[in-house]
């Protein structure tokens, strides 16, 4: 790595926290795991409207076959992640703690079966030959979300809208998150195929520049990175201070570029689209191995998680299997979430499937699961500096409580980014947003009303 | 293992670990070495002055908290510990024992629990109590002991006037200040501690000290100290500069008085300063300015408690108008 890149760190200007960030799997290679016998695999995984059905109960199916289409523009494509026999259209808990519909496939006895034209070698191909509609097709096909939790489908972002040109691609490498490793591990291991990807997406949005972001304690990576993007003409590595939301698309656009997406705008209000390198490794498996998503990379860990792990594991397999795989559930676990301890949902069963956007499975001990008592505010102001968006969390909550949300609306509250860095940071305890949510879904529903 | 047993809340799932008592137990450590440089000074004196500051505060905040909030009183936070300490600190060492209690009564009863107790009071708690007392009882608090020589006895120490009020009472007597100044303390002695004054405003190196510590410790920011010593030393420079035969030097008011104690200590007090940044800089100024005014021009001989009172006035007011730097939001629109 050269002096440059290690001296130029950037990051974003205003507020941010410091958690401890117990990256306790960053040296441990990904792991594949066997197929489970049985998965079910929820038809929303993505933001926009669930996918349909397009197999029958009892269908045989090969892994890699659609199952499900996606319903509308705003939507993704569903396949196969393991071969055999549907076995119901059913309801299960998913990682948003209701039931909803999946489809659950039990495993054939004869072994594997992947769909045709699917290349599983692990040869790397760096010619690109497709046009852009075509690569933009290919990942809709495939079925393609962000990957870093955010599950937004992917095709969607590429599509840039009339009146507007993307300039500049930014990878989000920065893994933020306290204890995730996945992305680490697969920019360590995949960077060749996610340069390729980096590459596709170029070609897709017509944009001639692309930035990797990497936080600091990721070394290793930066400097896999930076080696690998030496002779690759526009696409450069910028290391990034580790300060959390780094990886959050409005900062780290700030951070990369010092540009500001307005407030209630996208980062394509600024020339940019950003995707993470999950989502740029699996563009380059749909298009360059006409491969779909059906599976993905998964960190297990916690404090006392017995070894904390990077699993490669097929969409739909249940979350027990995974932390089994890691050594069992540790005694006085008190809570399971999906994703990182910042931005990720307590579980409410453990037979909860993996879906596309999980990152990671944090089993977090007891003593550590219980929030402390609420005490009232002492107007500290910490909140109101950690806010990366420049809000008062404090305020928002009590005008919240208030039920006054027209000010809550006035002090900005559709800009939270739903960060948590204001209720980390509260010495009082107090849950700023819980309420925040509550007051950005309310006021939604108002603007909703208001434009009807 | 039963899933029944998982904790199921919102994110975010960890937390800093940061709570209002240690904030509060920070605040004290900070407020530690000036309390040992004014026993070392004032002596047993200002031992009983603090005991009985912050015995007081912490029984009155108990009671009334429990007796007339009807809430379960939270003292092992520590606010009204501070609360006594501040209020010793801005007393002569040798103020009788009743007066103290009344003053800690005025301080949390009316300064504090009125208002609903911890975060809801508009005025610095501490400093109500002070200029309840300056008003009631204005002879015992504005007697102060010599420092060092009668530090360990307790009747009938010799009295003598701080430095500010050595100056303020000269120049109405139409003493030129030149010779004033060779009356007061040197700054060295300023800096170290060993001058007249109320119990905490003695040493500027020991309050330096704390403040260090609480920026380290990240319990306040720079903004409102630094705006409001800042505002102190340009307006007094400016008046030197003008006429040094009638105002003191910036320096001599820095380190005299109240001024770091009230910039330290009570003007970055969370509940009664503003939330933003650029507000706290106002703030901060707004408290320097009225500061040397009274100093220079009112009949006060010091004016720290008055201006934090009155800016401490002015704060829902700049919280409600001034916000922080939104992101995505430019400036004009
Ligand atoms: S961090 Fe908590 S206590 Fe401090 S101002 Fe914000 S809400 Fe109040
Ligand atoms: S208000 Fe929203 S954006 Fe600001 S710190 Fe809290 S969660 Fe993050």
């Amino acid at each position: 790595m050269s002096l440059l890149t290690i001296n130029n760190v950037k990051t974003f200007p205003k507020g941010g926290i410091h958690p401890a960030d117990h990256k306790l799997s960053a040296g441990v290679p990904i792991k594949k795991l066997d197929p489970p016998a049985q998965v079910a695999i929820p038809l929303s995984q993505h933001i926009g409207a669930p996918a349909t059905p397009v197999v029958e109960k009892r269908e045989k199916v090969k892994v890699g076959q659609l199952i499900a289409k996606g319903n509308g523009f705003v939507s993704a494509n569903i396949h196969a992640t393991i071969s055999g026999i549907v076995t119901k259209v059913d309801k299960v808990i998913d990682s948003t703690g209701y039931k909803r519909d999946a489809i659950i496939i039990k495993a054939g006895r004869e072994g594997e079966e992947w769909a045709d034209g699917i290349d599983l070698s692990d040869d790397l191909i760096t010619e690109i030959t497709l046009e852009r509609e075509d690569i933009i097709k290919k990942i809709a096909d495939a079925g393609i979300v962000g990957m870093g939790g955010a599950t937004f489908p992917s095709h969607v972002k590429l599509s840039v809208p009339k009146g507007r040109t993307a300039e500049y691609l930014i990878i989000n490498g920065v893994e933020c998150e306290p204890y995730l490793t996945a992305d680490h591990r697969l920019m360590l291991e995949k960077g060749a195929e996610i340069i390729v990807g980096a590459r596709l997406l170029m070609r897709a949005l017509g944009v001639e520049k692309a930035i990797i972001g990497i936080e600091k304690n990721k070394p290793d990576a930066i400097e896999k990175m930076a080696e690998l993007t030496a002779n690759e003409k526009g696409i450069t590595v910028q290391p990034l201070k580790v300060q959390y939301p780094q990886g959050g698309e409005k900062q780290l656009i700030k951070a990369v570029l010092n540009r500001e997406v307005p407030s209630g705008g996208l980062p394509i209000d600024v020339g940019v689209v950003v995707h993470n390198v999950g989502t740029a490794f699996a563009v380059y498996e749909a298009v360059q191995k006409n491969k779909p998503l059906v599976e993905r990379v998964v960190t297990v860990t916690g404090k006392d998680v017995k070894n904390p792990s990077n699993f490669l594991v097929r969409i739909g397999t249940p979350v027990m299997q995974l932390i089994d795989a890691a050594g069992g559930i540790p005694e006085h676990t008190g809570k399971v979430v999906s994703g990182g301890p910042m931005m990720g949902k307590a579980l409410n069963s453990l037979d909860v499937p993996v879906a596309k956007g999980t990152s990671g499975i944090l089993l977090i001990p007891n003593e550590e699961a219980k929030r402390g008592e609420i005490k009232p505010c002492i107007r500290c102001t910490k909140c109101v500096q950690v806010c990366p968006m420049g809000l008062e969390p404090y305020l928002l909550m009590t005008l919240t409580q208030k039920e006054m949300y027209e000010e809550v609306e006035k002090e900005k509250t559709m800009d939270c980014i739903e960060c948590g860095s204001c209720s980390f940071i509260c010495p009082s305890d107090r849950p700023l947003l819980d309420y925040i949510r509550l007051g950005k879904r309310t006021v939604a529903s108002l603007i909703r009303e208001r434009n009807n | 293992m039963s899933t029944q047993f998982l904790t199921i809340s919102p994110s975010p799932h960890i937390h800093s670990g940061e709570s209002v008592n240690k904030l509060m137990y920070g605040v004290l450590i900070a407020l530690a070495p000036a309390l040992a440089v004014s026993f070392y000074v004032f002596g047993l004196g200002a031992v009983i002055v603090t005991l009985i500051a912050v015995l007081s505060c912490v029984f009155f905040e108990y009671i009334l908290t429990k007796y007339l909030l009807h809430r379960e009183p939270a003292i092992t936070d520590g606010s009204a510990v501070i609360t006594g300490v501040l209020l010793a600190f801005n007393v002569p060492s040798n103020l009788p024992w009743w007066i103290i209690i009344i003053g800690s009564l005025v301080a949390i009863g009316v300064g504090k629990i009125s208002f609903g107790g911890l975060g809801n009071n508009p005025f610095n708690p501490a400093l109500v109590g002070r200029v309840f007392l300056l008003i009631s009882f204005p002879v015992q608090m504005t007697s102060w002991p010599l420092p060092l020589e009668n530090a360990w006895q307790l009747a009938d120490a010799a009295t003598g006037a701080t430095p500010l009020g050595l100056i303020k009472e000269g120049l109405s007597t139409g003493k030129p200040l030149s010779d004033l100044m060779q009356e007061v303390p040197s700054y060295v002695s300023l800096l170290l501690g060993n001058v007249g004054g109320s119990v905490g405003e003695v040493s500027a190196l020991a309050l330096i000290i704390g403040v260090i510590y609480m920026l380290w410790k990240k319990i306040i920011t720079w903004h409102i100290p630094v705006a409001m010593l800042g505002t102190a030393f340009i307006f007094t420079g400016g008046l030197w500069l003008i006429n040094p035969e009638k105002f003191a030097d910036p320096v001599f008011h820095l380190l005299t008085g109240g001024l770091l104690l009230g910039a330290f200590f009570m003007a970055t007090d969370y509940v009664t300063s503003p939330m933003t940044t650029k507000a706290m800089l106002i703030f901060g100024a707004g408290v320097g300015f009225i500061t040397i005014v009274i100093r220079e021009f009112g009949s006060y001989p010091e004016g720290v408690s008055f201006a934090i009172l009155i800016m401490n006035g002015f704060v829902p007011l700049m919280n409600k108008y001034i916000k922080p730097k939104r992101f995505g939001v430019k400036k004009n629109g």
